[in-house]
């Protein structure tokens, strides 16, 4: 008898339950049904424009970290001296500003439809709070500006900040901080929740319309 | 979107180690639903090049502001006078800055919270004594002239209450002198700090101030928190601000200069700025940001919170989302005869 034959034992399976791999493993293999990763079909009540700006936020969202990748690629200080860092710092400002009208609009969209229903309150958790550190995220952004506008909204924030604490640990007077806050950790973290926003979707499925009853 | 034919095909239920059980809000699984064909992929191509055109567009028409920060140097020839009058706020002890509290130093408690010292609890962990690290330190590195090093000796060796007394008689001076010139303060007992505000005016006007701000003893200065907290310390920067409508009372918090949309997703922050009882209030910035906290946190939470969870049921806009299963499902209840199980909590996601 082969060593895999063994495996199918009772006992093969049971080591497999307390093999760490085989468990993660297994985790991910049924995080989202079968074909649902990048599905073909929908549901038929998936008929609406509503639908359209989840996945423009997300595209809005790739501008960003491309546009701020080849800022940081020029450096801190490279677009207010070249015609092209210009250019993309432009970019980067009008892909946020797009970015956060079709957040917004998704946001009230998944509202009306209650889209926490069904055991998707993770889903809607994980959607709000990616809203609100896109809102740090841009702030810091602000903030590393190096020029006038940045000056006078680090001597504005430092306020609101200080007043509860927060000051003393995340100083918006230090550019050097903000700018590693911004191209560093809130992006991971923004990442981070976009992917799990996502994963949740697909889990779930699309949220079915208020009192539908499967069909 | 693709037409809608109507198909018996089922999309598989995630699974999760047991059965799948309908939620506790009664709302059915998603992947009982009947489907219809749909291109994810090409949905999202689709939608990052008009996005990404949508960007290459505004950014063509429309550029991005950035308005040259305010250097030291351009303070002191625009408003040489405030210079003086900042510089002599800071021995005196009256700044913002001298008077702040955490996270820079003990002069008070700072805001609180109800009844929370939230920001003296933050404690003083970015340390800045206004006088000496604004203004004197600045002062002594480098200084060659023999009148302020005469001046910044005798400084040094007073005690700090006649320090104090100094620089208060002569900010009061230069508050009543016509534009606050220096050059039209009477005579007085000002001990050197005439001669140290003309000197540190000296050195903003030859641009070497920054460096000595910034630097702080190494060679990769990069916080600017001391230049920051002297320049607010001043008039100038405040009113070139309010020139640009960017004061906090000004909705300043969401815009930025020039005609550019700014950060219009800070509103509801803002907003708490221009209405009372936040736009009088002493601990203004700490109420509203414990007001925020409140509603981001509910905004989290919206599926836990009764009431708040069954707005979308008494005002049903998703009536207009869903107007084509609607219109094919005539049968589905009304907003005004809730379904069973709507009531209790969602259960866990």
């Amino acid at each position: 008898m082969t060593a895999r034959t063994t495996d199918t034992t009772t006992t093969g399976r049971a080591a497999d339950e307390r093999n760490w791999t085989v468990r993660l493993r297994t985790r991910l293999e049924h995080t989202v049904p079968p074909g649902q990763a990048l599905p073909d079909r929908q549901p038929v009540y998936v008929a609406s424009w509503i639908y359209v700006f989840g996945v423009l936020t997300l595209a809005a969202f790739l501008v960003i970290l491309a546009s701020g990748g080849i800022l940081a690629i020029g450096g801190a200080q490279w677009w207010h001296t070249s015609g092209t860092g210009h250019f993309v710092n432009s970019l980067h400002l009008w892909s946020v500003e797009l970015f956060f009208a079709f957040m917004v609009i998704h946001l009230w969209g998944k509202f009306w439809m209650a889209a926490w229903r069904g055991r998707r309150a993770l889903t809607w958790i994980t959607g709000a709070v990616a809203f609100l550190g896109s809102i740090g995220t841009a702030f810091t952004g602000y903030l590393t500006q190096s020029n006038f506008d940045s000056q006078w909204i680090a001597g504005q924030a430092k306020d609101g900040l200080n007043a509860v604490g927060i000051g003393a640990y995340f100083n918006v007077l230090n550019p050097g901080q903000m700018l590693l806050w911004h191209v560093a950790l809130l992006p991971f973290v923004l990442g981070v929740l976009v992917v799990a926003h996502i994963v949740l979707v697909r889990r779930h499925g699309v949220v079915p319309p208020i009192d539908a009853t499967e069909e | 979107m693709s037409t809608v034919t109507p198909a018996q095909q089922r999309i598989p239920r995630p699974r999760t180690g047991g059965s799948y059980s309908t939620p506790r809000d009664g709302t059915p699984d998603s992947h009982g639903f009947a489907t219809r064909p749909y291109d994810l992929v090409k949905e999202f191509v689709i939608a990052l090049v008009v996005v990404t055109l949508a960007t290459v567009g505004l950014s063509l028409v429309f550029s991005s502001p950035d308005e040259k920060a305010i250097s030291m140097r351009d303070w002191a020839i625009a408003a040489p006078n405030d210079v003086v009058a900042t510089a002599t706020g800071e021995l005196a002890g009256t700044t913002t800055s001298a008077t702040y509290g955490p996270p820079y130093n003990t002069a008070s408690d700072g805001q609180k919270l109800g009844p929370l010292p939230l920001q003296k609890w933050g404690g003083v962990r970015i340390p800045v004594d206004s006088a000496r690290d604004l203004v004197v330190t600045p002062l002594s590195t480098g200084a060659s002239d023999p009148a302020l090093r005469a001046a910044l000796g005798i400084w040094n060796s007073t005690p700090a209450a006649r320090q104090t007394a100094w620089a208060t008689a002569y900010a009061d001076a230069l508050a009543k002198a016509p534009d606050g010139d220096p050059a039209k303060v009477p005579t007085g007992d000002y001990g050197p700090v005439p001669r140290m505000a003309g000197s540190f005016l000296t050195l903003a006007r030859g641009g070497g101030l920054e460096g000595e701000l910034t630097s702080s003893g190494n060679f990769y200065g990069g916080d600017q928190t001391r230049s920051l907290l002297l320049l607010s310390d001043g008039a100038f920067l405040e009113d070139q601000a309010r020139a640009r409508h960017l004061g906090g009372d000004q909705w300043g918090m969401m815009n930025e200069t020039g005609n550019y949309p700014g950060q219009p997703w800070m509103w509801l922050y803002t907003f708490w700025y221009q209405i009372e009882p936040f736009s009088s209030s002493d601990n203004a910035d700490a109420l509203v940001w414990g007001l925020m906290m409140v509603l981001s946190a509910a905004l989290v939470l919206l599926p836990f919170i009764p009431g708040l969870r069954s707005i979308p049921r008494w005002i049903p806009v998703h009536r207009l989302i869903w107007r084509d299963y609607y219109r094919r499902h005539p049968a589905t209840p009304t907003p005004a005869a809730p379904a069973a199980g709507s009531a209790p909590p969602p259960g866990p996601a």
